[in-house]
């Protein structure tokens, strides 16, 4: 038994070690500076005890970042799981018999496509893709016709849903993958079954794929959900201003960075990390709870 | 392109880097975490003397950080640090260069081990205020007194622009070397104004005519800007608001009174930018940036926009030949503007610091003191076309169009030029006047509500301790 465990902590003690330097300890460093208000270049900072989180919680700007995650937490995986569903279940059963669409092997891979690029280069594609003059590969057509530029990501009021509109781009290919291999996994014969005994497309969507599937769309819900609180890169590269036009598409992540980097606010930066890491780990318990359920075995 | 603070170009390349660079939020201030501060040896000093004003070690190492945007960084390699070392020939310089000033050299400062000179610009340049904050900026008070690099009966402090050590003195102390002189107007092509036979307009009324001619023609769009860098346009306002209400406009602002944001002057200011936001601006410019609509200017496809005595060195390769920069200052708007007509903003820019805490803060000083020699100022204006803050460098050299239109304005405005530096002092005000001018501009925002908004902010900074507060 004394052999079995040394045995075992032999194993875990290196990655443990580097766990808690490179994880642990910077999480608490960040919340002992979250308590201070350090600019970045002292040696020593003073304590405040929790100014900073009075200040944050009187913030325009952060409750519009919470808004924007908050909203995105409930749109990114509702879309993006609709729309992926959707898609894998034509791919692979929405053809005629048990068999996807005709050139679904093709569209697997365009689907797949945008998963491929970076969240850098997807940013700077769409900058160019929203542009507002004829260059703009949306506008170029829209005011070809003649009719006035849309500002995909300059008019406040579009912004939010252009960054919308490219996060569900970038990540329906993904769970359109996924999903096509959890329908690879249901038993092709249920299918036919139903089929032989007049189910029609919808009714294989609703009562036989949709259940079958559901272990799989609460994974990626969970995903979906961290990819929307954490969202960043995409936001501070290709948004004006930084998560702009006037803070109409910033988000928490992108207001750490410019409180730490650009206010030089390190001790409030820390503040705002603080508060996402427990959204974090609020929403994953959360979603841990919620999925407990009962599994289908087949 | 020479990122000043002012005008953040931000390059494609610098903006994938910082999106790459942060993978995840939480991480974020940890990875540059307040080290203890090393015991500091005091640097032996050696003597000083007439020749050697700040006592510098003529074997200790230099380190020099250089930002690399618009001006490059040959000038340092090829022109300032020769210079040093044909005095100091036994201290090895240590040259460095990146577009990442913060990134860089910020855990520096936290370590305690900051470089020795440092060119601090760049869209992510370090805050001067947290740096005052923190006593990391060497008095630069010795190198005014010193005689110059040039001349021994003369001082640091005659050679150059008395602007310099107003915007670059914090808490009293000069501290900020700006080297450049960024020179602000509204800028047109003057073979395209000589074609059409339009003239450069003196009167607000005058400039509204002229845009509309231009509007009628049909040729191309009367005015645009920066739009998705706003701040290109609030330069011009708070100039127009300080012409017509006077300097006490901008001093106001900067020292955060109350009420400062919302006065006539800056209402009359705002009324006019927005109708021009309403009327002439060329379509899809809220959501251009910098280049974009100085390209289409190139390309004759609008008229005019406001930017920096930068803009030619930084357009040199999309201009046409025979383009012909020129500049106009902001127009009369009253006939009882408080400021005479060729008032104009001219700013020392590309800022220059030696941290007090670095090895070698004497040699820091020396190496400023021969980047101010004539020698080293006008090599430096020829190389990069632009106009430095040493007096008289530019004599005797080969100007170009838009660099002489600019230098010209100065001289046409004499004592009349304004300056504001509240953007500088604070961060955060700067990026809520950036959005909400951005707003005005778009129609988003009526002249009273923009105003009302950018003092609110101002308010919040003025009543939030942890920000250090600063007059001018």
């Amino acid at each position: 038994m004394l052999r079995r465990r040394l045995f075992i902590t032999s194993f875990l003690a290196a990655p443990v070690t580097l766990y808690l330097i490179y994880v642990i300890a910077p999480y608490v460093q960040a919340f002992y500076i979250s308590m201070t208000d350090w600019r970045g270049v002292s040696a020593a900072p003073r304590f405040i005890g929790l100014e900073n989180f009075q200040r944050l919680f009187s913030d325009g700007i952060f409750w519009k970042a919470v808004s924007h995650n908050a909203l995105l937490l409930v749109l990114l995986p509702l879309i993006t799981i609709v729309l992926s569903l959707f898609f894998a279940f034509l791919l692979n059963v929405g053809g005629k018999g048990v068999s996807g669409v005709r050139g679904s092997k093709f569209y697997r891979v365009v689907f797949f496509f945008p998963q491929v690029l970076a969240v850098a280069v997807v940013a700077v594609l769409f900058q160019q893709v929203f542009r507002p003059d004829d260059s703009g590969m949306l506008n170029g057509p829209l005011m070809a016709l003649g009719l006035p530029s849309v500002g995909f990501l300059s008019d406040p009021s579009v912004a939010f849903w252009s960054v919308l509109g490219v996060m569900v781009w970038q990540a329906v290919g993904f769970y359109v993958v996924l999903f096509s291999a959890g329908l690879a996994s249901i038993p092709g014969d249920m299918f036919e079954a139903a089929q032989i005994d007049g189910a029609g497309r919808f009714s294989l969507f609703f009562r036989i794929t949709l259940p079958l599937l559901w272990d799989t769309v609460q994974v990626a819900w969970v995903y979906l959900g961290i990819l929307a609180l954490d969202v960043f890169a995409i936001v501070w590269v290709m948004t004006d201003q930084h998560g702009g036009p006037d803070f109409s598409t910033t988000v928490m992540a992108a207001e750490i960075y410019r409180n730490a980097f650009q206010y030089f606010r390190f001790g409030y930066a820390s503040a705002l990390g603080v508060i996402m890491f427990f959204f974090t780990i609020g929403f994953a318990i959360l979603a841990l709870r919620l999925s407990r359920r009962e599994r289908i075995e087949y | 392109m020479p990122n000043t603070p002012h005008t953040p170009h931000i390059t494609r390349r610098e903006l994938l880097r910082s999106a790459v660079l942060i993978p995840a939020a939480g991480a974020l201030a940890a990875c540059a975490t307040p080290a203890q501060a090393p015991a500091t040896s005091a640097p032996a000093a050696a003597a000083t003397s007439a020749a050697n004003p700040f006592g510098v070690a003529a074997d200790k190492p230099l380190e020099i950080w250089i930002f690399d945007g618009g001006f490059g960084q040959a000038y340092a390699k090829d022109i300032h640090q020769p210079l040093f070392a044909t005095k100091y020939p036994k201290a090895q310089i240590k040259h460095n260069a990146t577009k990442e000033i913060t990134k860089v050299l910020q855990p520096r400062f936290a370590g305690g081990n900051p470089p020795d000179v440092i060119d601090n610009s760049g869209a992510n340049f370090m805050d001067f205020g947290a740096l005052a904050q923190d006593g990391q900026l060497q008095d630069l008070t010795p190198l005014l007194d010193a005689p110059t690099w040039d001349d021994p009966a003369m001082k640091v402090r005659d050679s150059i622009d008395p602007a310099v050590i107003e915007i670059g003195t914090y808490d009293g102390k000069f501290s900020v070397l700006g080297y450049v002189n960024y020179i602000y107007g509204i800028w047109y092509s003057k073979k395209a104004f000589d074609e059409n036979g339009w003239a450069a307009p003196k009167t607000w009324d005058e400039f509204t005519a002229l845009c509309e001619t231009i509007k009628k023609s049909g040729k191309m769009a009367p005015f645009t800007y920066a739009g998705k860098f706003p701040q290109y346009l609030y330069e011009a306002l708070l100039t127009m608001a300080a012409k017509i209400g006077g300097n006490e406009v901008l001093v106001n602002i900067d020292n955060l009174e109350d009420g400062a944001w919302t006065t006539e002057a800056m209402k009359e200011s705002a009324t006019r930018w927005a109708e021009v936001g309403a009327k002439y601006l060329m379509q899809g410019t809220a959501g251009l940036d910098h280049v974009q609509t100085q390209t289409a200017q190139n390309k004759y496809e609008v008229a005019m926009l406001p930017s920096g005595s930068w803009l030619e060195n930084e357009q040199k390769d999309t201009t046409p030949a025979d383009f012909a920069y020129q500049m106009f200052v902001v127009p009369d708007v009253t006939s009882s503007d408080k400021m005479p007509y060729g008032t104009l903003h001219t700013q020392p820019g590309e800022n220059f610091i030696v941290p007090s805490k670095g090895a070698n803060p004497q040699g820091g000083m020396e190496y400023l003191r021969a980047m101010l020699s004539k020698k080293a100022a006008g090599d430096f204006s020829e190389l990069v076309r632009t106009v430095t803050v040493v007096k008289g460098a530019g004599e005797g050299r080969e100007l170009s169009s838009g660099v002489k239109s600019a230098s010209d304005a100065v001289a046409a405005a004499g004592a009349n030029t304004v300056y504001f530096r509240w953007e500088r002092w604070y961060a955060q005000l700067k990026d809520e006047a950036i959005a909400a001018t951005g707003q005005l501009m778009s129609g988003g925002l009526t002249p009273d509500k923009y105003l009302e908004r950018i003092q609110k902010k101002a308010d919040e900074l003025k009543n939030d301790s942890a920000i250090k507060k600063y007059k001018r």
